[in-house]
């Protein structure tokens, strides 16, 4: 093998908190070659962003600091530059792209400027040599009409087009590595499938190496060479790409393969790690997944475990790499529903419409609506789980809201029980409301920071009057607690004391407290990582059966939809283009946007094919939804027809029905 | 309001606030004022000194319990200007000699300094002894106060009485105690100095009709501190009311708000005070009998002034809350609290008031010092506080014509910027520790 163009030594990166010196980062050491991309994998808080930072030396001083190791590039050792030789290689040797491309762009200079800065700031080009440069990377990162993009600011572009304006910005000083820090986390799977494969080609065009920083392991499996998982601090496997995915060494990581939802494991609950993660603030003494490991051995508490030369390209820092569950273990503990509670909760909806006004100019005139619904009709039986799948904008959250009534609708019915709500007052309403509850998307900002958990879910009881008095519902605040996994005590906390999934359980237990029969979920498990989710899936389904909840699932996550759901609906722009059982329209989607957004989920079990059919284009603006079929801009098998007139509800058997003129 | 403060999290954040020795510090003399104030607002009529059995008659000047203690303290009264810590008299006036015959020449006061008179210890000496008394007076007190101090704490943990003093002294406890006593020391060495030194001399001099400036500067802190809270409390509900409804209502509510205020606060504020103060003028002129006393008149106006100033200073709370709850009504508990129909009121009063309470802490310390400043302002031309009312800006609006005078008479000045620079200071840093631990951007 070549000598390795970065190589990190043992590298530590502490940060000072109020409970002691927390070791973010701690001994971590891989090596990265030319023209090669290399993935760290890991969940929240492990490091792996820090890692990042620590190359580029911008961990947060004086809070974090490196304590040791050597960050070699070329031979050179980046830790002991100072802090303006540092300055010629961030950006010129290492370029980085984060997360949020919204927030990494100045929002009042033209993106043009933005990216002729960092030119100016490496090369010294004449003015017309610097214009003509940034039209070529704009050019490069595949943006459409780069002439009039280059005078264009940030909020006029779409979240795709600002992350391929970052990658531009990185590549302007023709790094020799690029480090992307969930670079497609905040974006749709569409865009994400766009942007990964313009990350790989341009890595092919440029030869430049890449630290792919991500969660996903579909992600991974997409675009990554070799593979580093990260767990507390410090790295656990280290493996090629193929050997990773076919030979799973350490048992966090095949804990993290279990975890996923997929179609396979409907039956049976996920699979999950127990415990949480250790602190980072003590010295490990043993194995640092031991507390939560299946298989663990005095061996694994007394001693760290060393790396395992498992193949040539393929390393674990575990004792007993070897050992794998049982196939048989797996299927004793099938989800067995009582299917008694079922009882007359039929929710149906009918040309369900939410309009927006615009309104502009000193008066307030209406200019125009934001057709955020346009006419959606639906049907969720008691106890089953229906899907709302689509794009970020196309109006998914706001028909869980506009059910719901906190959203009144424009137009359209929602019967519940045989009685539309729409037509109820805000006081007529009230009491029907515990039948109907949200789950919100992010369990930070869904609870009041200023209430105690038992408060929390108090409220509910209090304005719907249930329980007669207060010892009753103290009692069922504790069995709640109980139930969603918490300790009783844990009422008389703050939510801010707990962890995302735990605060997303007390969400859970929040709606639960009224009793109620439906309950809409918006992306519940978005902002959790993939165990915890798991946590959280099998929650929602056990409550399902014992309760007979029905769900409007409200996601983007199509492997969560695989799992959970009993019909799925796809949105696009305001309206459902296809409809049916989750089994038929996985497998044989007919609309193109479903067949285009399924191909642009990354899956595991596939063998990766870049050029695969990709969705081009962005999703158009729901005040003014193109003529005709909405999709026609960005589908393959536009016809005049399309161009004209919306089409009509096409029956593709009993349960599958689809809004497209190739099937009409 | 009851449960946001019992919060925890508003207890640590508190707890914060007191860590810091700046805020300790100003803390304390804020305390200083504020019981000063007190002292003088607990009022009081004397008994007539010779009655017949039946009823009591009251003399008619009203006394507050801070005027009692001060007229036993501080000297009495000059005929004119003497400066601080004078033996003679300002100006010079004609002197009838024992023997007869006149001279020009500075007078002796009559009470500054008057002690001296036959002995022969020279002025200097005389105030250097007494400042130096003082300070050691000071000096017992404070370690007096630090053992009580001590011992309160120790009753907590185990060590003994000099172990937790000496923690005290060397700063570690967590608490700045030490900062507060150092602050308590100075009040003391200052409190002294007044009855040491003040007895005896005009600290401050004496003004025009020879009153003492001290006195005044210390009876126009009422003044001060009364404008501050008393107008705070009138305008925090409105703006509270107000920003809160408008924010979470929205629409023609909005509307209406918004254009309320923003007419009010394009409408210059001194005009409107001006208005109301000359409306109130004339209106106390016509009911004359309305208004017995002096002490009452000044308090009228006062009260008048707070009003005036409630109304025209809420509209920048009701701003800032507006913009806050237009933010807050969209978080997701607020609508997971709708959708459990739980009611507008309770959402305003559970959910939106103790989530917005750091803004309004945080005005309500800063727009404090804004208020002591306004009412010099006012009163310099003229439409603050009634002219015969002690304040700082009153004495300000005097020394108009003493700055003019050759030798200038620059104590009034001096005295009342100092006074209402310890205040506007002390409150001010207190307020900077109270955003720093309360407003979350800032960490």
């Amino acid at each position: 093998m070549n000598n390795p163009l970065l190589t990190i030594n043992n590298l530590s990166t502490w940060f000072q908190t109020a409970q002691g010196e927390a070791r973010a980062v701690d001994g971590v050491s891989f090596a990265l070659h030319r023209g090669e991309t290399f993935a760290l994998l890991g969940e929240s808080g492990c490091g792996k962003s820090i890692t990042a930072l620590s190359v580029m030396r911008l961990v947060p001083e004086p809070a974090g600091r490196i304590v040791s190791g050597e960050v070699l590039l070329h031979e050179q050792n980046l830790l002991s530059l100072t802090e303006r030789e540092m300055q010629s290689i961030r950006g010129r040797k290492i370029g980085m792209i984060f997360q949020e491309p919204q927030s990494s762009l100045n929002p009042v200079m033209s993106v043009g400027k933005q990216i002729k800065e960092v030119l100016d700031l490496h090369f010294s080009l004449s003015k017309v040599q610097a214009k003509r440069r940034t039209l070529e990377l704009l050019d490069l990162v595949r943006i459409p009409d780069p002439d009039r993009r280059y005078r264009e600011y940030p909020h006029q572009l779409s979240g795709g087009m600002k992350q391929r304006i970052m990658i531009a910005m990185a590549l302007a000083g023709e790094p020799e590595i690029l480090i992307a820090d969930e670079p497609t986390t905040a974006l749709d799977v569409t865009t994400q499938a766009q942007i990964l494969s313009l990350l790989k080609q341009l890595q092919q065009e440029t030869g430049m190496a890449m630290l792919l920083i991500t969660h996903d392991l579909g992600v991974v499996a997409q675009v990554a060479d070799r593979v580093a998982v990260m767990y507390a601090g410090h790295l656990v496997e280290l493996a090629g790409q193929q050997d990773f995915f076919t030979q799973v060494a350490h048992p966090y990581t095949k804990k993290l393969f279990a975890s996923l939802p997929t179609d396979v494991k409907r039956d049976r609950p996920l699979e999950i790690i127990r415990g949480s993660v250790p602190s980072l603030t003590q010295s490990f003494a043993g194995c640092r997944f031991a507390n939560r490991c299946d298989f663990v051995q005095a061996k694994c508490e007394a001693s760290e475990p060393p790396w395992q030369q498992l193949s040539s390209d393929h390393q674990a820092r575990c004792f007993f790499p070897e050992l794998r569950q049982p196939e048989g273990q797996k299927d004793s503990s099938l989800i067995v529903g009582t299917e008694s509670n079922t009882q007359g909760v039929k929710l149906e909806i009918k040309n369900l419409q939410v309009h927006f006004p615009i309104h502009q100019g000193l008066m307030k005139r209406t200019a125009g609506y934001v057709y955020a619904v346009d006419g959606i009709d639906l049907t969720l039986e008691a106890g089953k789980t229906l899907a709302l799948v689509g794009e970020s904008g196309c109006g998914k959250t706001t028909v869980g809201k506009a059910i719901l009534q906190l959203l009144r609708p424009t137009a359209g019915e929602v019967n519940f029980n045989g009685q539309d709500l729409t037509q109820l007052s805000q006081s007529q309403l009230r009491p029907m409301r515990r039948d109907f509850q949200f789950i919100f998307q992010d369990p930070y900002s869904s609870m009041n920071p200023r209430m105690l958990v038992e408060d929390i879910l108090l409220e509910g009881m209090l304005a719907q009057n249930i329980g007669d008095n207060a010892r009753q519902r103290a009692a069922r605040v504790k069995t709640l607690l109980e139930r969603v996994g918490l300790p009783a005590q844990a009422g008389s906390r703050y939510a801010h004391e707990f962890s995302g999934g735990q605060r997303q359980r007390i969400c859970i237990a929040r709606a639960l407290a009224v009793e109620p029969k439906l309950i809409v979920c918006d992306e519940p498990t978005s902002a959790l990582d993939v165990s915890v989710q798991a946590q959280i899936l099998n929650l929602l389904k056990e409550l399902q059966l014992e309760h007979g909840l029905s769900y409007l699932f409200i996601t983007h996550n199509i492997s969560v939809v695989e799992y959970l759901a009993d019909e799925v609906a796809v949105m696009y722009l305001g309206r459902i283009v296809e409809q049916g059982s989750v089994r038929e329209l996985l497998d044989s989607p007919k609309h193109p946007y479903t067949i285009a957004l399924l191909a642009a989920v990354p899956k595991i079990e596939e063998e990766r094919s870049m050029m695969k059919l990709q969705l081009g284009g962005e999703i158009p603006s729901p005040s003014n939804p193109p003529q005709g079929c909405h999709f026609h801009p960005r589908c393959a098998h536009a016809t005049e027809q399309c161009r004209q007139t919306y089409p009509a509800t096409t029956r593709i058997s009993d349960s599958h029905e689809v809004r497209c003129h190739l099937f009409g | 309001m009851q449960q946001a403060l019992s919060n925890p999290h508003t207890r640590a954040k508190w707890r914060l606030v007191f860590a810091r020795p700046i805020a300790m510090a100003s803390a304390t003399l804020l305390l200083l004022f504020v019981s000063v104030a007190l002292l003088d607002s607990i009022h009081f009529r004397l008994a007539m000194p010779f009655q017949d059995k039946g009823e009591v008659e009251f003399q008619n000047e009203v006394k507050s319990v801070l005027d009692v203690v001060l007229v036993r303290i501080l000297p009495a009264a000059e005929t004119t200007y003497s400066a601080p810590l004078a033996q003679y008299s300002f100006s010079k006036e004609t002197i009838r000699l024992e023997d007869g015959s006149t001279i020009r020449s500075y007078p002796r006061l009559q009470h500054g300094g008057a002690h001296l008179i036959g002995s022969r210890k020279p002025r200097a000496q005389d105030i250097a002894e007494r400042l130096l008394l003082s300070v050691f007076e000071a000096v017992i007190c404070s370690g007096i106060l630090l053992l009580l101090l001590a011992a309160l704490i120790k009753s907590e943990r185990q060590e003994s009485i000099s172990i937790r003093a000496k923690e005290i002294l060397v700063g570690t406890t967590t608490v700045p105690w030490r900062a507060s006593l150092i602050v308590v020391f100075f009040i003391m060495v200052l409190v002294f100095v007044i009855i040491n030194l003040g007895s005896v001399y005009h600290l401050f001099g004496t003004d025009k009709v020879g009153a003492d400036v001290l006195y005044q500067a210390i009876k126009s802190i009422r003044t001060g501190i009364t404008i501050g809270t008393v107008t705070t409390l009138i305008m925090l509900p409105v703006a509270l009311a107000l920003g809160m409804s408008a924010g979470y209502f929205g629409g023609r509510t909005d509307d209406i708000i918004q254009y309320f205020y923003t007419t009010l606060s394009s409408i210059p504020g001194v005009l409107l005070i001006a208005s109301a103060s000359l409306m109130l003028d004339l209106y106390m002129e016509q009911y004359e009998e309305l208004f017995r006393s002096i002490a009452q008149r000044q308090d009228v106006r006062l009260l008048a002034l707070c009003f005036i100033l409630g109304i025209t200073s809420w509209t920048g709370l009701c701003r800032l809350l507006r913009a806050e709850v237009l933010k807050l009504k969209e978080m997701d508990y607020v609508q997971a609290a709708h959708a459990f129909g739980v009611s507008q009121v309770l959402i305003l009063l559970r959910h939106l008031l103790p989530n917005i309470m750091h803004i309004v802490l945080i005005t309500i310390v800063l727009d404090f010092s804004g208020l002591v400043l306004a009412e010099a302002v006012l009163s310099y031309i003229g439409i603050g506080v009634d002219p015969t009312m002690e304040s700082w800006g009153n004495m300000i609006n005097r020394a108009r014509l003493e700055m003019a005078r050759d030798p200038m008479v620059w104590w009034s000045l001096a005295t009342a910027f100092f006074f209402m620079l310890t205040l506007v200071l002390s409150a001010n840093l207190f307020a900077d520790a109270v955003r720093d631990a309360f407003d979350p951007r800032s960490h």
